[in-house]
Order: C-alpha cells, then sequence, then structure tokens
C-alpha cells in the first residue's frame, strides 16, 4: 500500500520538479523516488496478507513481488532513459511523472481485491501508455501508434467492463472473496451462464492487455511506432502487471471454475505461442521482432496460468524476473544502437543495425547475446529455468501436448534470437564505438549478471513467497 | 570430488586462456588440457571396476533438493571421461597448424566443451545431464560459426536448431518423468530406473528419448546437418564434434533410454535397430561417391554410428560392450583422419580426391600413419575397429540373422570407401597440387603418435577397456531385464 501512496505524491512532485528545467534533478529524483517505493513496498514483507480501502486491496507477498519487478524494472528503465532529454521539445517531466504515476495502475492492478480496484488500475496504466506511446510528436508511425492503441484498448476495456457488470449480476459483489464463495457453492448446485459469459469478457480484456492473440494485433505497429524507451516499458510493465492481475483472477476466484475455463486459455495460449513466434520469424526488424516475441512470452506465461496451482505461481514470478532482465538489457542496446546510426542518419532499427557490433563494442555485444541465449531459453541463463518451471507446472497438471507445442515454438524462437547474435558478431558492419554513460553501462551489468546468476543457481528465491 | 575436479579444471582453465594474451593462448591450452588428462589418468589408476558409481559429488541444487547438482564415474562414465580427456589436448595441439584469429577465444572454447563434456558423461542427474547436454553444444557452435568455411552461418544455424529441437523433447520426456517419482520427487537418474511405467508412457518417452539422441549421433533420418556442418567448420570443430560429441547421444541411448523404458524398447527396438542398420548402408553408399575427403569421413562416421546404435539396441552385453569400445577407437580414428585431411589440406589447398595423387611419394611417415588409422577404421584384427565391430556385429546377429547380415557389409563397403579414399589420394601420378608436399613436421607427430598407438593398445589388449566397462554394463543390463 505505501508505494501507491508513494507514488502518486512523488509523481506530481516530479511534476513540479520540471520547472527547473535541469538535467540533473529530474532523472536523479526520479531514481531516488523508486528506490523510496520500493522500499516502501518491501516494508510489508511477510507481514500476512493485509486488506487495505475497504477490503479493495491486498497486499501479501506475492503481490509485492510482483510490485518489486515492476517498480525495479521501472527503475532500470528510467535509468536509461536520459535519451529523451536531448530532445528539444520534449517534456521530461511530464514523462517521468506519467511513469511514475502510470506504476500506481500496475500496483493497483497486482493487488485488487475488488473488481473496481482492478478497472482503475487498468485504466491508470493505459491511459499513460497511449500519451508515452504518441510522445515522439513530430513522428507520424509514433502518433499513428497511439492512436491505434486507444482506439483498441478503449474497445478492449469496454469488453471487460461488460465483463465486470455480468459477473456482478451474477454474485452480487465486486469483491474477489464473495465472488470466489459463490463459484465455489454455484458450481456444485446449478452453473451460471451469466458468470461464465462475464468471466470470458473480462478475459478478452484483460488478454487484450497482455497481447495474447487474437487480441495481439495492436502489439506490432505500437511497440515499433513507440520510442524505444517506452516500449521496453509496455513491454515488460504492463505485461507484468497484467499476468499479476490474471494470476490473481483465476487463481483462487474463479478456481472452483476451472474446468470452464482452462480450455479456453488453453487454447489462446497456443496460439499466442504460434503467432508470436512465427510472426517474430518473419520480421526484418528487430524492434518489429521483440514485439512478437513479446507476444510469444505472453503464450508462455499462458501456459503457466493455464496450469494454475503453487509451483506455477513461482514460474510466473521467475519467468517475468528472466524475461523482464532479458528485455530491458535488448531494447537498452537497441536504443544506443539505433541513436547512434541516426545520428549518420541511417535506419537503426534492423538486424542489420546491429552487423559488426562485437567488434567495436564488445560489451554491448555481450549483453545483447545474453538476454538473447535467456529469451530463447538456452541452458546457463535465466530464461531456461524459466521455461523449466512453466513446463513442469504444466506437467504437473497432467497437460503435456501443450508443453510439447510450445517446445516446437521454441525452436523456431532460437531462429530469430540467433539472428541478432549472429549479425553482432559474424557479420561486418560499420559501427564506430559508441559512448556508453556510466549509469547505463551499469544497468546492462547488472541485468546480465542477474540473468547468468539466475541461470546458475535458480534457488536462490526459492521458498520466499 | 575427483570428479567435479575434472569438470572444474578445464573451466578454470577455459577462463584463463581466454584472459592470456593470442600468443601465449596456445600453451596455457595445451598445458591445461594435459593437466586435465594427468587428472583423468590418476582417477583412472584409483578405479575400482567392481563398486560402481564412484568420485562422486552432490549438492542440493534446485526445489529443495529434489533435484540435484550432482555426479560420479562408473565404467561407462569413466571410459568416456579418458577418451575425451585424451583428445582434447590433441586436437589442442593440432590446431596450432593454423593460426586462428582472436587465438585466445578459439582455444577457451574448447576447453569448456571439455568441461561440459565431462559433465554429460560423469552427470547422475537427469536435469543436470541435460543442462550439460545443452551446454556442450554451445562453444561448439561458437566454434563452427566463427572459424568455420564460407557457408558456415546457414550451416551451423541449421545444425543448432536441429539439435536443440531434438534435446527439447528429451527435455520435455525428464519433466514427465520426474512427475511420476514418488514423494518429494526426484530427478536422480537412479530414481528415473526405479520408475514403474505403463508400456503406452514408456513408447512416448522412447521416442523422446530417441529422436534427442538420434539427432545428436545422428541416426538416419535426422542426418541431414552432420555432413554440411562436419564439412564447414574448422577440422578441431569437427574433431570435436565427431569424436566425442556424437558419443554423447551414445552414451544417453545406454545411460537413460534403455534401463528407463525397457517396455517402449521391446515395442519400438526393432523399428530403432532397422533405421541404424539403414543408416550403416546408406552412408557407406554415400561415402563411397564422395570426392571431398572431409565429407567422405562425415558420411563413414555416420556408417559407423549406425553400427554403435544397433549393438546398443540389440540390449546385449555384447552389444553394450562393443558400443563402448567402438566409441574409444572411432573417436580416436576419426581424429587422426579429419588431422590428415587437415595436413593433405594445408599442403596441397585442396579436399577433393580427383585433384590429389602421389603423396605417398613425398611423405611416407604421413602415410603410415594415414594406413594405421584407415585399417583401424576398417577394422582389420589387431587393430581397435576389430574389437568393437566384432562385438557389434556378433549382438546384432543373436539379434536377427538377416539383420546382422545386412549391417556385415558395413566391413566390405568400409573397406571400399577407405582404401579408394586411400589409393586415390597416396598413390598413381603425382598430382600438380601435391608437388611441394613435405612430410610430417614435429607437431604433427606428437598428434598422431599417441593416436596410433592406442590403435594398436586397443586393437591386441581390448581388456584393458572392456575390464573397467564389464560390470557396468551387467549392472545396466540387469536394470533392463
Amino acid at each position: 500500500m505505501y508505494p501507491i501512496i508513494l507514488l502518486s505524491v512523488l509523481g506530481v512532485v516530479t511534476l513540479f520538479l520540471g520547472f527547473s528545467k535541469s538535467k540533473n534533478v529530474l532523472l536523479p529524483s526520479t531514481l531516488m523516488f523508486l528506490i523510496i517505493a520500493l522500499i516502501g513496498n518491501f516494508l510489508e514483507w511477510n507481514q500476512g496478507p493485509l486488506l487495505y480501502f475497504y477490503d479493495m486491496l491486498r497486499v501479501d507477498n506475492l503481490s509485492l513481488a510482483f510490485n518489486g519487478i515492476v517498480l525495479a524494472s521501472a527503475f532500470m528503465i528510467v535509468a536509461i532513459s536520459g535519451g529523451f532529454q536531448n530532445d528539444a521539445d520534449s517534456e521530461p517531466a511530464e514523462y517521468y511523472a506519467l511513469m511514475l504515476l502510470s506504476l500506481v495502475g500496475a500496483i493497483m492492478m497486482i493487488g485488487f481485491q475488488h473488481m473496481i480496484m482492478l478497472f482503475i488500475g487498468v485504466e491508470i496504466l493505459s491511459i499513460a501508455m497511449y500519451v508515452l506511446t504518441g510522445s515522439n510528436k513530430r513522428n507520424l508511425r509514433s502518433n499513428e501508434a497511439a492512436l491505434k492503441y486507444l482506439l483498441m484498448g478503449a474497445f478492449a476495456t469496454g469488453f471487460m467492463l461488460f465483463g465486470i457488470t455480468l459477473i456482478y449480476g451474477a454474485t452480487g459483489s465486486f469483491n474477489l472473496t464473495q465472488i470466489q464463495a459463490y463459484v465455489t457453492t454455484a458450481n456444485v448446485a446449478a452453473p451460471s451462464y451469466l458468470l461464465y459469459a462475464g468471466l470470458l469478457l473480462l478475459l478478452i480484456g484483460m488478454l487484450f492487455k497482455v497481447s495474447a492473440a487474437p487480441f495481439h494485433f495492436w502489439t506490432p505497429d505500437v511497440y515499433e511506432g513507440a520510442p524505444t524507451i517506452f516500449t521496453a516499458y509496455m513491454s515488460t510493465i504492463v505485461k507484468t502487471a497484467g499476468f499479476a492481475a490474471l494470476y490473481r483472477l483465476l487463481d483462487h476466484t474463479f478456481a472452483g471454475a476451472y474446468s470452464y475455463w482452462w480450455i479456453v486459455l488453453a487454447i489462446v495460449a497456443v496460439l499466442t505461442l504460434i503467432v508470436g513466434n512465427i510472426g517474430a520469424a518473419g520480421q526484418s526488424s528487430f524492434k518489429r521482432m521483440m514485439a512478437y516475441s513479446g507476444i510469444s512470452h505472453a503464450g508462455y506465461l499462458l501456459i503457466a496460468v493455464t496450469a494454475i496451482s503453487q509451483p506455477s505461481q513461482s514460474a510466473i514470478v521467475f519467468y517475468s524476473i528472466a524475461y523482464s532482465l532479458a528485455t530491458i538489457c535488448a531494447f537498452a542496446v537497441l536504443l544506443l544502437v539505433s541513436r547512434e546510426k541516426a545520428n549518420n542518419q541511417q535506419l537503426g532499427e534492423d538486424y542489420d543495425a546491429f552487423n559488426g557490433l562485437a567488434k567495436k563494442n564488445p560489451l554491448l555485444a555481450f549483453v545483447m547475446t545474453v538476454s538473447m541465449l535467456s529469451l530463447a531459453g538456452i541452458p546457463l541463463t535465466a530464461g531456461f529455468w524459466g521455461k523449466f518451471m512453466i513446463f513442469s507446472s504444466a506437467a504437473d497438471r497432467g497437460i503435456i501436448w501443450i508443453t510439447i507445442i510450445a517446445i516446437l515454438m521454441s525452436t523456431v524462437g532460437i531462429y530469430y534470437y540467433f539472428r541478432v547474435i549472429l549479425a553482432s558478431y559474424l557479420k561486418e558492419g560499420d559501427l564506430t564505438e559508441i559512448r556508453v554513460a556510466p549509469i547505463f553501462k551499469a544497468v546492462m551489468v547488472f541485468a546480465t549478471v542477474l540473468t547468468i546468476l539466475f541461470g546458475l543457481v535458480p534457488g536462490i528465491f526459492e521458498g520466499l513467497i | 570430488m575427483l570428479t567435479l575436479l575434472l569438470i572444474l579444471l578445464p573451466l578454470a582453465a577455459g577462463i584463463i586462456t581466454l584472459l592470456s594474451g593470442a600468443q601465449l593462448a596456445k600453451k596455457v591450452a595445451l598445458v591445461s588440457g594435459l593437466a586435465v588428462l594427468a587428472l583423468a589418468v590418476y582417477v583412472w589408476l584409483q578405479f575400482d571396476p567392481s563398486s560402481g558409481t564412484q568420485f562422486s559429488y552432490r549438492y542440493n541444487w534446485l526445489m529443495n533438493g529434489s533435484i540435484l547438482f550432482a555426479g560420479g564415474m562408473d565404467g561407462i562414465s569413466l571410459v568416456l571421461v579418458l577418451l575425451t580427456t585424451f583428445l582434447t589436448p590433441l586436437i589442442i595441439l593440432s590446431a596450432f597448424n593454423h593460426e586462428y584469429k582472436n587465438s585466445s577465444t578459439f582455444y577457451a572454447l574448447i576447453l569448456f566443451m571439455e568441461s561440459a563434456l565431462v559433465g554429460v558423461f560423469t552427470a547422475t542427474d537427469a536435469f543436470l545431464f541435460y543442462l550439460f547436454f545443452e551446454a556442450a553444444l554451445i562453444p561448439v557452435y561458437f566454434l563452427a560459426a566463427v572459424w568455420g568455411g564460407e557457408h558456415r552461418l546457414k550451416v551451423t544455424l541449421k545444425f543448432f536448431i536441429y539439435t536443440i529441437f531434438g534435446s527439447l523433447f528429451m527435455f520435455v520426456a525428464l519433466v514427465y518423468l520426474y512427475f511420476q517419482t514418488p514423494g518429494e520427487h526426484s530427478s536422480a537418474i537412479s530414481a528415473l530406473y526405479a520408475l514403474d511405467l505403463s508400456p503406452q508412457a514408456q513408447g512416448f518417452i522412447f521416442w523422446a528419448f530417441f529422436i534427442a539422441f538420434a539427432i545428436k549421433m545422428p541416426l538416419f533420418p535426422f542426418h541431414t546437418w552432420q555432413p554440411d556442418t562436419y564439412t564447414e567448420s574448422p577440422t578441431p570443430a569437427t574433431m570435436l564434434l565427431s569424436g566425442i560429441m556424437l558419443k554423447m547421444g551414445v552414451y544417453g541411448l545406454i545411460r537413460l533410454l534403455l534401463p528407463i523404458v525397457p517396455l517402449g524398447m521391446d515395442e519400438w527396438g526393432l523399428l530403432a535397430m532397422v533405421l541404424s542398420v539403414i543408416g550403416i548402408i546408406y552412408g557407406s553408399i554415400i561415402a563411397i561417391q564422395q570426392s571431398d575427403m572431409k565429407r567422405l569421413i562425415a558420411y563413414s562416421s555416420f556408417a559407423h554410428v549406425g553400427l554403435m546404435a544397433a549393438g546398443v539396441f540389440s540390449v546385449s552385453a555384447n552389444g553394450l560392450q562393443g558400443a563402448l569400445i567402438q566409441m574409444l577407437a572411432h573417436g580416436i580414428n576419426v581424429v587422426g583422419l579429419f588431422f590428415i585431411i587437415d595436413i593433405i589440406y594445408l599442403r596441397t589447398k585442396t579436399r577433393y580426391l580427383d585433384q590429389l595423387g602421389g603423396i605417398s611419394q613425398s611423405s611416407p611417415k604421413l602415410s603410415i600413419m594415414f594406413m594405421i588409422l584407415l585399417l583401424g577404421s576398417v577394422a582389420l584384427p589387431l587393430t581397435n575397429g576389430f574389437v568393437g565391430e566384432f562385438l557389434l556385429l556378433s549382438s546384432v546377429f543373436q539379434y536377427d540373422n538377416w539383420i546382422g547380415a545386412v549391417a556385415g557389409l558395413t566391413i566390405i563397403l568400409g573397406s571400399v570407401y577407405m582404401l579408394r579414399l586411400f589409393q586415390k589420394a597416396m598413390f598413381g601420378p603425382k598430382s600438380k597440387w601435391a608437388e611441394d608436399f613435405y612430410d610430417l613436421t614435429l607437431n604433427e607427430k606428437a598428434v598422431l603418435l599417441p593416436l596410433v598407438i592406442m590403435v594398436f593398445w586397443i586393437g591386441i589388449f581390448p581388456n584393458t577397456f572392456l575390464k573397467i566397462t564389464e560390470p557396468a554394463v551387467n549392472q545396466l543390463l540387469t536394470l533392463v531385464k
């Protein structure tokens, strides 16, 4: 609960800090605010499940862990965001404030105990993202992306609200505990179709937010059009929050109706995997590939949600960490390379932009390689254990066929992730040495070391949640 | 503990090699390769064949200790570890003929590979086995992709995706088996042996394992990555691939497939056997028609591994013993042959048989070494190939006379392509490519001599090694029955 209050206040403070117009104030203070929020978050660790705001928000170790992932990702992304201060007519204070405020939405989604809280959380997060997507005001692509995201997002929110309404109609409550009580008893007596229709509509809305197929069509365009830093933000924070919310919704509340929704999610998961991986294999733009890769990872996470259980809970947490670390690293390198290319008036977001990266920038090439290996799920990286946990949670439930499809698809994944590695090590290019700010370097090294560390000793987090 | 040391020593040596300069790197790599070999020999002397798994290490790793970081050696592991540690320094030394750019990375990758291979052969936890199985792929992939020939990018990516694809099936099977174990679950290989699975489940797991290992070896029809990869890779990587890495597949069959799914083996063993035998004949026939020497050896290797697999699928003491001794023999012969081809290529700038000829006139020592390795490969009595092929063929005959008869053709076909290779390259009028040919240098002798000695050693005293593996093989067979 502390981070919600802290971030709301500090977000507004950040807006006022914008008056200073100084580079040296905004970035450090935003980072400091995030650290304060992180500390505030973990103050409640192991305090047991707590309910706040008239039972609308629930704080337990799981939600705190997700908050931690989201806040730490935000910290890393803000740390590498120095770039948009160079733009003459940008408003960095507004961007930073929007990021901080959108985190409030993410945290509400993660800890919701009441449907209204879920809705408000989703809206706070989404509206901030619509604005940030279009923040490159003079770029047509960025504007198109923002409009597309807004229109599609509004539709999805509509579905969600409709779903919540139907569930309310069936159960007479917005509160998860009471809904759960209803589901458990109603399931025994007579199934209520109102409830299931509502659940389905609600799921559509949520699946849209995590860009699962067939609700993924906005993702490639929006991810490609948005400024890279916000693409990184969207693909890590929005996704993590979305899955946390999905898990919270389905784990206890609708556990009684498992036999109704599991097949829906299973089919969506398989579709998402296929669309994401096959789509990514055909791209020539790295950024667009990362968008499809984001879709495919949503597919893996959906497997864990489908196989909902105790092991799948830690699988989702671990996978989110592995995925966020690798994705942030990948976008960090992309940011540097494409900025360098843009200075030389070249296209900077294709695979070809990475040609010969290793020669002059061995650190960047190494960071990129580790993050690609992790995303591809190669052993000795965090991504491997993420996949391992997800597959084993599915196997534990006895859903082997999904695992086999996921495995076929992850071999496709190796193909497109390795193209970047091949380009940076084995192809000739004209990249010169890229100057990397110390904080940038620190974030990349930190994330890379963590990725390898989790690959070697994945047990560090065991038993914490 | 000694086992863990055998894994960590090359790893540490690899890191040191990586950090040392280009000049020093070769020497550091060679010295550490020899040091690992010395350690392996020490382990061999300490080893007691009759007392099961030895030199174990064991640490909790995951899931509160139900997944272990654990390993140890029985006879089967030991001979393969000996093979790995014997060949690695020779492979390093054989690379001295070339000036590779970024040589410190090059040699470091070879040592990393050694570490992972020893890990595969000694792991006693199924997930650890899988981890090393995959980890071994990464160094050799980079060796081939960075220092390989013209088409390396396409070829190595195919190789990488193909093998990862296969091993992911094994991964699913292992995850499934892990959840079948009672109580707190365990992924120790011995716990998987104890499982009581339904015949249907065994059938599925049989195929998951079979695909993984068949791609790695490779068996027909999963071999399409192999000739291209062997040809495009730099010779040291080819040696690692054919000399040692291929053995991971056979080892996997012996260690996991046979004892875990004996019923699946009963049901599908015949099909697997037939595929292996098809591979023998198919590989031999293609080898006869090859003009590129490296490709020829690649196909011969494909044919040989088919016979090893057939021996394993016969599920008999002879077959398993034969497969193990043949793994040693094949590793030694194929590394030697690839090296000789590399020497010829270095001096003549061609690998094509129709451009070569008359080399024996100016290089008697090379010819003798070549001849010995080649005879080992065609299984002449008193050479290493004979022992293995004899045991393997006898086991296949016991399994089925007809299949045995077809598999027996390997001896005839093998002599045809090998002697054709020798005749075209070494005899006849001297080709213009071979005009300035000179005989072996000191370095080259240092690589070939130990190999030749081993050809005779295994050929004349096979019991040195058969004795080590026998108790382990018998124990394995009691598990299967």
